[in-house]
Order: structure tokens, then C-alpha cells, then sequence
């Protein structure tokens, strides 16, 4: 049975303030292991991809109105034939199911809210805890790809 | 006009505003921001703005490039003239096709092919 990640736990964790250095550092440090166990090309692309909008997901509307010095807290753990990640916000949570969906063609010229899809677009599967602070998601290696 | 800081690089052809990224990732915020600014001052010395964006140096952007993206097709559209997208990378393509942004956007293999397209 394939592992889902909704009962896995992160090997790592790192908190990091909304600046870009701190953001750099923290998907440089995910890559570089994603790099390591010489993932495709194509992945490399969805895993960053989903890491950063997830990030700024966190910090644009999970800390809308608080400190904008606020920290998130990303976990991962990279393996050769997953890569599962969390990342935390301290705000109050959202609702998933409430965020409307932006290829509707009324959505369609909308200038935000595709970072989410963009997300279960491309990892295997995406999640929230029950507050909506926090967001997990777990990219399964394609099984053509193996190093 | 483009400053020392810009991210674009600017050229004129038979009218057309031609521009290219210099950054390979149109990730950070406060960059897709300056990017945004530039892009709306180059519409905004044009009384039918012919512009056509050359994606060929990038290999990364967020769904906040997608959103300034989309504010620079409604400026465009608002003042009369022509926005055209071309040289997308085929992954940074899957990305406007799963968003349906290929159905907002004016896509093109090449730059000559987008070129073809303004008059």
C-alpha cells in the first residue's frame, strides 16, 4: 500500500522569518537533498514550485494582520521515493474548501488565489490540519525515475 | 525607463515593445513587484501599447507573477493595444495550462511568431 503523508512526521524542521534570505535558505536546503537523490527535472520543478507558494501562502494570508515579524515553521523529510513537506503558520487557519476555485471562468482573470492549486496540482497529495494553520504535502517519486 | 536596477531588458521592433527577464526566477516578491512597475511604465508611454513578453531566460515563476501577469494584460487591454507571450519554457507552459491562464493569454512558440501577430 502506498505511504500517504498524512501520518508521517518531518525529519526536519526550520523556522524562518518572511525575508528572503531565510526563504532562499530553507528550499536551497530542500532542493540540494531532492538534488542528491537525483529527482527528475520535472519534480525538482513541482517540489519548489509548491514549497514556495505554500511558504508565501503562510505568510501573506496566514499572517494577514499580525506582526510581519511573525515566524512559519517548514518541516520536510526527502527520501528516494518521497519528499514530504509541512509548513506552519501561527495565524488563526483558513477553511480549504472555502477558497474559490480560480479556473472558473469568472476566476479566470483573477491577480491571486492560484497558489493552492498550483500546490495539488502538482505533489501527490496536499493537506491541512483541522485549524488550516498548517499544510501538508507529500510528492511521491515518479516509479519510472529511479536513480 | 529601465534603470541600472532593471530586471528587463528592453528592444524595439516595427513598434513593438520586445522585453526580456534577466532573472531566471520570477519568485521573489518584491522583484515580480519591481518587474510589475516597469512593465506598467513601458504601457504607459505607449497610446496603443504593443508589447510582447519573451519568457526564453526563465525557468521558474510563482501564481504572484501570474497575478502582475494579469495586471499587465488588463493595463494593456485598457489602454488599446496588444500583449503576446512567447519562448515559455514547456514546464512554466504546464503551469498556464493547469491555471487556464493559456486561455487569457496570447501564447506563441517564438518570438518571430509573436511578432506576426500585432497588426
Amino acid at each position: 500500500m502506498p505511504a500517504t503523508g498524512h501520518n508521517q512526521h518531518a525529519e526536519h524542521w526550520v523556522e524562518l522569518r518572511n525575508h528572503r534570505a531565510e526563504i532562499d535558505a530553507v528550499e536551497d536546503r530542500v532542493l540540494d537533498l531532492v538534488d542528491r537523490f537525483s529527482y527528475p527535472r520535472p519534480s525538482r520543478f513541482a517540489i519548489k514550485l509548491s514549497l514556495e507558494e505554500a511558504i508565501i501562502n503562510a505568510f501573506k494570508h496566514g499572517h494577514e494582520g499580525l506582526d510581519p515579524a511573525t515566524s512559519i515553521r517548514v518541516g520536510y523529510t526527502v527520501a528516494a521515493d518521497r519528499v514530504l513537506i509541512f509548513v506552519e503558520d501561527q495565524g488563526p487557519g483558513f477553511t480549504p474548501a472555502d477558497v474559490p476555485d480560480p479556473t472558473l471562468d469568472e476566476n479566470l482573470a483573477n491577480t491571486s488565489g492560484r497558489g493552492l492549486m498550483l500546490m495539488r496540482a502538482y505533489m501527490s497529495e496536499v493537506w491541512h490540519n483541522e485549524r488550516g494553520n498548517r499544510v501538508g504535502m507529500l510528492y511521491r517519486r515518479p516509479p519510472d525515475s529511479t536513480p | 525607463m529601465p534603470s541600472e536596477q532593471s530586471r528587463l531588458r528592453v528592444s524595439q521592433t516595427n513598434g513593438v515593445t520586445t522585453v526580456e527577464f534577466l532573472d531566471r526566477n520570477i519568485i521573489d516578491e518584491a522583484r515580480i513587484q519591481a518587474i510589475g512597475d516597469e512593465l506598467a511604465a513601458l504601457i504607459d508611454a505607449q497610446p496603443k501599447p504593443k508589447l510582447l513578453i519573451n519568457f526564453a531566460s526563465v525557468d521558474h515563476l510563482t501564481s504572484a507573477a501570474l497575478g502582475t501577469l494579469i495586471l499587465i494584460s488588463n493595463k494593456v487591454r485598457d489602454r488599446g493595444g496588444k500583449l503576446r507571450l512567447a519562448n515559455i519554457d514547456p514546464q512554466i507552459k504546464e503551469v498556464f495550462h493547469i491555471t487556464r491562464l493559456d486561455q487569457l493569454f496570447s501564447i506563441h512558440p517564438t518570438t518571430a511568431d509573436a511578432l506576426g501577430t500585432f497588426d
